[in-house]
């Protein structure tokens, strides 16, 4: 473990660890007059799977919002491996080396499942507009190293031979495995994953959690995740936000046993049958009880 | 983790290939380059064989055919839709027969070069403003352009008011004239010149228009069509994508323009109506949207259909008049039915047969 550096000696609740290489400091975001997120921080260390969780419209897409530049915090600070990050826009993600997954996949429906993943390439390419315009053998071979690529990183996630198929007509879970693909092969530092797990069955989505424990000897992962089993089993490091508050932050155990996580999932034991707890039955009436009192709060 | 280069020469290594295969690398180049020469080939040929009148047609089937394709482009690969299209091909015209006016003209590559440019500059900053509208939005604000344009140019007292200007055509050139006999045999006329210039301009665009669509740009303009939050995520900067489209579409309705210049000698307000800005999107859909043969295809029928209709309307007995009413009736007949039975228009309904034929196989 390397010492503590400036970025996260500022955390009480981090010291000791490895320096983050995303920080999101204080983070308020205010809609209208709900109050989405006050005072969110939390860092992801290199290498590491940081899971946050927390009851429907606790503002845990906000926070992802706000990680990518869809939504601009009020106040506060995000830090990219130590340097501040002002006015992110998320199209200069791909190039800072943050890739993202999107809840409702996003596949660009009438393209092929290759050239999906190619345009996740596209921030390696190097040719411009007029090699592009006159057809010259530059631009071409930038393509072929592009769909090079990304038939690596399909075969990576063993969905290559879908490569000449359009998206709409796969089965949902290779759907899922193109558009984690698409991510993946801009090669990123930090992986920003969106309910990775939702609408996986138990069988895909232990091997999910594999896939995800295999990620981490190339990136940082954080994820938000309902399905329980899944955030105890992978993330090394999980923040719990209720009502737009941190509430509780450490390993799985220390979470899991916290009496505000416990409080905040409506006294249920966090962790045990927790597909039930928060992706069954109980998180969805939470999800509209909370849902009715911060409207803003999700998406 | 591999680098751009040993990914690149693994692709390479890979496909196993000659010397001009590793030359051009998998450029889609010479495809399109040969298929450019086939093609303006099958257009001498037919030029040469066909009268004054066929001639002319084809010429407007050229200007048509280039503005069509860049309205697919625009429409059917970055999902914008300009119903102003008209009033681009009016600042290509109106550049043109100012730039043919003076007694020593530039030459006519020269002409259509200053005309696309015009144009473009136009476009960019229509475009600049589009970029940030939204589907109908972009319509609506295109609309209004295809409307205002021609009223504009009536309070121009230099652009010739509602008589417009006249286009005179520069003499053709001794050796074109030479060239021309030495190939065919024949005179060159006049109309068949255009006919020969609107062609010409029409296979460039279209191979510069193909190379865009099949590499990384065309890619970047479909991404945003499907999905513009998760292209933004991949990096694709929304507004740069969605400006160069425009101002590519723009340039090629400029172009056409000017062709339509030439060849109809006269730029009028009344000729760029929006009746042909609708004519022009008509055509992209008939033919199938996304696709450059679609688009010559729907330029084709705009052309020919009417003329064939009223000539079978005379021989069944109808008066000229009534003849000639029946081709916009047949025209709209063909779009509804094209749209109710065959939605993805004429290409995109062949390639989908295929598809299935292919898969069932």
């Amino acid at each position: 473990m390397s010492p503590p550096t400036t970025a996260t000696t500022e955390r009480t609740d981090r010291e000791g660890g490895p320096p983050a290489v995303f920080s999101i400091t204080d983070v308020s975001v205010r809609f209208g007059g709900v109050q989405a997120l006050s005072a969110v921080s939390l860092d992801v260390a290199p290498r590491q799977v940081l899971g946050v969780i927390g009851p429907n419209g606790a503002g845990k897409t906000t926070l992802f919002n706000v990680a990518c530049g869809f939504v601009r915090p009020d106040t506060g600070r995000l830090l990219w491996k130590g340097e501040e990050l002002t006015g992110l826009r998320p199209h200069r993600l791909a190039s800072l080396g943050i890739g993202r997954t999107l809840q409702g996949l996003g596949l660009f429906d009438r393209m092929t499942v290759l050239e999906n993943v190619m345009v996740g390439a596209d921030r390696h390419a190097r040719t411009g507009f007029a090699s592009a315009l006159f057809g010259l053998g530059r631009g071409a071979r930038d393509d072929a190293a592009l769909a090079a690529r990304a038939r690596e990183a399909l075969a990576g996630l063993g969905v290559e031979r879908y490569a000449d198929r359009l998206p709409g007509s796969l089965p949902y879970p290779v759907r899922k495995r193109v558009a984690l693909a698409r991510a993946l092969v801009g090669e990123p530092e930090l992986l920003l994953l969106d309910e990775p797990a939702g609408g996986l069955a138990n069988d895909d989505m232990a091997e999910l959690g594999e896939l995800i424990r295999g990620l981490t000897d190339r990136m940082a992962v954080m994820l938000v995740e309902h399905h329980m089993d899944l955030v105890m089993s992978v993330c090394d490091d999980i923040t719990v936000l209720d009502f737009g508050r941190v509430i509780a932050r450490g390993g799985p155990d220390e979470v899991r046993r916290d009496p505000a996580v416990v409080a905040a999932y409506l006294g249920e034991e966090v962790g045990d049958d927790a597909g039930d707890v928060a992706g069954g039955e109980t998180g969805g009436e939470t999800g509209e009880e909370t849902g009715d009192r911060r409207p803003g709060a999700g998406e | 983790m591999p680098t751009t280069t040993e990914t690149a020469e693994k692709a390479h290594a890979a496909e196993p290939r000659g010397g001009l295969r590793r030359r051009w690398g998998n450029s889609v180049l010479p495809r399109h380059l040969t298929l450019a020469a086939l093609g303006l080939l099958a257009v001498t040929v037919v030029l040469e064989t066909t009268g004054s009148f066929a001639n002319s047609q084809l010429a407007s089937m050229a200007y048509l055919g280039i503005a069509a394709g860049g309205l697919t482009v625009l429409t059917g690969l970055n999902g914008q839709l300009s119903l102003g299209h008209g009033a681009f091909m009016a600042v290509g015209a109106y550049t043109t027969a100012l730039f043919l006016d003076g007694d020593n003209p530039l030459p006519l590559p020269g002409v259509l070069a200053a005309a696309t440019l015009v144009t473009l500059l136009v476009g960019a900053a229509v475009g600049v403003a589009a970029a940030r509208l939204h589907g109908p939005y972009i319509a609506g604000a295109t609309l209004a352009l295809a409307v205002a344009v021609p009223g504009v140019v009536l309070h121009f007292d230099r652009l010739g008011g509602e008589q417009g200007l006249g286009v005179r055509m520069p003499e053709t050139p001794a050796w074109v004239l030479d060239a021309a006999y030495f190939v065919t045999g024949s005179e060159l006329n006049p109309t068949k010149y255009v006919a020969y210039i609107g062609w010409a301009a029409l296979v460039v665009t279209y191979v510069l228009l193909a190379n865009l669509m099949r590499g990384r740009v065309g890619r970047t303009w479909r991404a945003v069509r499907d999905d513009e939050v998760a292209a933004e995520i991949a990096g694709v900067h929304l507004g740069r994508a969605r400006v160069l489209a425009f101002v590519v579409s723009t340039a090629c309705a400029g172009l056409a323009g000017a062709v339509m210049a030439m060849a109809v000698r006269i730029t009028a307000p009344s000729g760029f109506s929006l009746t042909l800005s609708l004519t022009l999107l008509s055509a992209v859909v008939l033919g199938g949207l996304g696709s450059l043969t679609g688009a010559l295809i729907g330029s084709a029928l705009l052309t020919f259909l009417p003329h064939l209709v009223t000539g079978v309307g005379v021989d069944a007995g109808l008066t000229d008049v009534r003849a000639a009413e029946l081709a916009p009736a047949v025209y709209g007949l063909t779009m509804i039915v094209v749209i109710l039975v065959a939605p993805a228009g004429i290409t995109g309904t062949v390639r989908n047969l295929w598809r299935r034929r292919r898969g069932a196989a």
